[in-house]
């Protein structure tokens, strides 16, 4: 039989949300907190991000990522919250043990009162894409190049073609060029980046660093290490159109096409799991499905701007706080549907009774629209609607809805894309 | 002077070498790349094959069907997993059926035990993935999963346990007849052995003609596979195949001995033997043949994808023996499936034959006939974990989250006899990096680790062979 370690609320990852999650909990009157991080120090994915431009939102300042990392330790520290570094957790229970494992502690079952699921994301691997050739040394995500650089202090090649033109993408981009490292090029496989503006501008045109929209790499050379790929252009079914290949001499690969939320946890612990984002379905107090897990951050759904997680995890580790002090939030409840144009919608169930003055709604459509509406109905017709210039998947939209509207509506509500 | 000196660690050369280590024989097993296993010993379906399929009177016939009768026994003193799931083939319609008899009764011929021929119904009642448009199906009770080329590893561990000698990255370039003895020419240097067993896989024919033995010819046939998340596990219960064809044995749909889903191989005979590339043609290849057998296949939840390229001999049967053009050339050539399966069966055969032609063999009287089993910390019970880790802390710390493989782990893969030495090595051992995110994760770890241990600076770490650097340069010269 296993001993239990009680305690009234686990946090499972000590990246940006882990904290903000823990701080709050604590800021509203739960002690007995401790945060599970499997690295060998806290603030997850930001400690390799050295460029600027966390904390616009929460701090009116651009922080470098370790910076806006710190602060969130720090006050963690300052509350006295327990950080257990260089812990695993191996399994969730459904009914919330946490199997966790370190060098220091071994194997230990943690008992909660309350969980909450901060594991963040992981990078598409080139698996994941399906992306045939030789298997070489030489072929990473940008994540793991990030980490190669800024935090082990290696260079893993000397000339790079970089695929997808996500943020890390672009980011490691410029991060490469500055080590001297010959970026021959971004390959976009759809019409538009999924990255911010900002970096575009900042960390490619700034560089002379060449964007390919339309393009992908059908093929990957050399047995040993990466001597070139082949690139092509794409149709609109994004298939590579014969004639239009051309080999790029490079010894490194970067892919940097798409983020996964990291749910293998989630689901040893029995929540559900959205299959189109590979996210998790969350209602307005950031609960699952399973009584008294919480969750919030890139695990729930990918977020933009850390900031963003920082205000998600806030919410949860307030909403786990009152749980544990046997605030159960009761009362009807109506479902948030993404439908025409929406991906998927966070949270994906309302409280209709709640103390607040505003509903958040954070949401992904799944094109880009010009001159388009953002349209909220219940069942009885449209609720509001909110004009944009351009909406774009790689940009996440959010939009607030009056408490008083969602007292008054009828039924499930819809969120959707008008042209 | 060795007595023995085996050319290529894959399956053949890893068995061989572990039957030999039992003698009082000095012997060497050469590795032209960095690790054992890095043929068609590591890109394989891993099968171990009842043994219906074979010609009667054949040699893969014989060795198929007795190192399938071995295979139970060998995994546990490998200590490596083995599961006896049993397997399907598949027919689709009047002619597979006529099929499927055909290698029913061929089955028997061979001495197969465990044989049945069921309807589509009663295989659908077994499998409900399985297409509806399969109308019988061949029953194999004995046949299982293994991991291939923790089997070439396992063996070519334990025979250097007993003493022989694993020389890696020593590519034979040239053999020569010296009377009473073979010189043998390397990339390493020269080495003497009064034999030598060609185990060489894809270049098995070219290190037999260097003594003048044109008896046989290899042509190089790709396979093309894709392995499915550990999510999937499930979809099949046994190994799902299709009537065979004179290409091999067709596109299957396999659970894996790890626990994720095998799908191909597509089978292509290339001029290029050390051609392992994926292609675009070969994935959707795969992907269309395993869903003729499993339509609900969901090739979305690709994890891998590799390719591995088979030894197959112009003559129709393994090549196993004495070479007439040179009395001290042993062959065990053209190990084509189903090879893994053989593998014990060939050493036992091949040992065999030498004693026979007067190779003198006395027994040792003690060796090791069990490998120590590997550790997997999160798998113990608590108390066991938590004494290992309080004995050593590297076997508390996760490196690999996917597989969720401890840094103690990994150090034993590293330390064992002919252990890692390369991210790929440390990989195929330790399953670290094997997992859904592919090594994002604990390629950087791994790296470290294995500088550490093996006293070489991080930017000489290699993935596999030489030329295979993971990194460029350190950030900063000071």
């Amino acid at each position: 039989m296993e001993n239990y370690v009680y305690k009234d609320i686990v946090i499972v990852g000590g990246g940006p949300a882990g904290l903000a999650a823990a701080i709050s909990a604590k800021n509203n009157g739960v002690d007995d907190i401790v945060i599970l991080e499997r690295d060998k120090y806290a603030g997850g994915v930001l400690r390799q991000c050295i460029h600027d431009g966390f904390g616009l939102q929460m701090f009116g300042e651009r922080l470098t990522g370790p910076e806006y990392a710190a602060r969130y330790e720090d006050k963690a520290n300052e509350l006295g919250i327990e950080i257990k570094l260089n812990t695993f957790v191996l399994d969730i229970s459904e009914d919330k043990v946490v199997r966790a494992i370190s060098p220091e502690d071994g194997v230990v079952y943690y008992k909660a009162k309350a969980v909450v699921l901060a594991m963040g994301c992981r990078e598409k691997p080139r698996p994941g894409i399906m992306l045939p050739g030789q298997r070489p040394a030489g072929v990473y995500t940008a994540g793991l190049v990030q980490r190669l650089i800024n935090i082990d202090g290696f260079v893993p090649g000397k000339e790079a073609v970089i695929l997808g033109s996500g943020d890390i993408g672009l980011i490691m981009a410029r991060r490469l060029t500055l080590e001297g490292v010959k970026v021959k090029g971004v390959y976009e496989l759809m019409s538009f980046s999924s990255g911010l503006k900002r970096n575009i501008v900042q960390c490619l045109d700034d560089f002379g660093i060449p964007l390919y929209l339309d393009h992908t790499v059908t093929d990957i050379h050399g047995k040993d290490r990466v001597t070139g790929v082949t690139v092509a252009k794409v149709d609109e079914n994004k298939k590579p159109i014969p004639g239009t290949e051309q080999i790029i001499d490079c010894d490194m690969l970067v892919l940097s096409v798409g983020l996964i939320p990291e749910n293998e946890l989630s689901k040893s612990a029995g929540v559900q799991l959205n299959n189109v984002t590979g996210g998790l379905f969350v209602d307005d107090t950031m609960s699952t499905n399973r009584d008294g897990i919480f969750a919030c951050g890139n695990v729930v759904h990918v977020h933009d701007l850390v900031d963003f997680v920082t205000i998600e995890s806030n919410n949860a580790g307030k909403c786990a706080a009152e749980y544990v002090k046997g605030q159960i939030f009761e009362g009807d409840t109506m479902n948030v549907i993404p439908t025409n144009g929406v991906r998927y919608v966070v949270p994906n169930k309302i409280h209709k009774q709640h103390d607040r003055k505003t509903v958040e709604l954070m949401f992904r459509v799944g094109r880009v629209y010009k001159n388009a509406k953002i349209v909220v109905s219940d069942s009885n017709g449209v609720m509001r609607s909110f004009n944009r210039n351009v909406l774009t998947p790689g940009e996440m939209e959010k939009i607030k809805l009056a408490q008083a509207d969602i007292a008054a509506a009828v039924g499930d509500i819809t969120v959707s894309i008008e042209e | 002077m060795y007595d023995i000196f085996i050319i290529g660690s894959g399956v053949s050369g890893g068995f061989i070498a572990l039957e030999l280590s039992k003698y009082n024989l000095k012997v060497a097993i050469a590795e032209r790349s960095l690790e054992p296993a890095n043929g068609c010993s590591r890109a394989n379906s891993g099968i171990v094959h009842g043994g219906y399929d074979p010609i009667p009177g054949t040699l893969k016939a014989k060795l198929n069907l007795r190192g399938s009768q071995m295979m139970p026994e060998v995994a546990k003193r490998l200590n490596i997993d083995f599961d006896p799931c049993g397997a399907h083939v598949l027919a689709f319609g009047a002619d597979d059926d006529a099929k499927i008899q055909e290698l029913y009764q061929r089955g028997l011929t061979n001495g197969v035990e465990g044989l049945s021929v069921i309807t589509g119904d009663e295989l659908r009642a077994k499998e409900p993935n399985v297409s509806e448009k399969v109308t019988s199906a061949l029953y194999s009770a004995t046949t299982g999963i293994i991991s291939p080329y923790k089997m070439a590893i396992a063996s070519t561990e334990l025979a250097c346990m007993n003493g022989c000698e694993f020389i890696r990255n020593c590519e034979v370039t040239g053999l020569e007849s010296k009377g009473d003895h073979i010189a043998i020419h390397t990339t390493l240097g020269d080495y003497n052995s009064k034999y030598v067993v060609n185990a060489a896989g894809v270049n098995s024919a070219i290190i037999a003609k260097m003594l003048g033995d044109n008896s046989f010819g290899i042509i190089a046939r790709k396979g093309e596979y894709l392995i499915l998340d550990k999510s999937e596990s499930g979809i099949v219960k046994s190994v799902i195949f299709q009537v065979p064809s004179n290409m091999g044995k067709g596109i299957l749909v396999s659970p894996t001995i790890d626990g994720n889903v095998l799908l191909g191989p597509t089978s292509h005979n290339v001029d290029d033997k050390d051609d392992k590339s994926t292609t675009s043609a070969g994935i959707a290849e795969a992907v269309a043949g395993a869903k003729r057998s499993v339509p609900t296949v969901n090739e979305r939840k690709l994890i891998t994808m590799f390719a591995g390229v088979r030894s197959v001999p112009t003559t129709g049967d393994f090549v196993i023996g004495q070479s007439s053009a040179e009395l001290r050339l042993f062959n065990a050539a053209g190990i084509e499936s189903p090879g893994l399966t053989s593998s014990p069966a060939i050493a036992e055969y091949l040992v065999g034959i030498m004693k026979q032609a007067g190779v003198e063999m006395s027994e040792k009287k003690n060796y090791f006939v069990t490998r120590p089993a590997e550790k997997h910390v999160v798998h113990m019970p608590q108390n066991e974990a938590n004494e290992l880790i309080k004995a050593d802390p590297a076997y508390g710390k996760i490196v690999c989250r996917c597989e969720q493989i401890t840094e103690g782990e990994i150090i034993d893969a590293i330390r064992r006899p002919a252990g890692a030495v390369t991210v790929d090595g440390v990989k195929m051992r330790a399953r670290a990096g094997m997992g859904r995110c592919h090594g994002g994760f604990c390629t950087s770890r791994v790296i470290e680790i294995l500088s550490r241990e093996l006293g070489v600076p991080e930017t000489e770490i290699k993935k596999q062979n030489d030329g295979s650097n993971m990194l460029y340069r350190t950030l900063r010269e000071d």
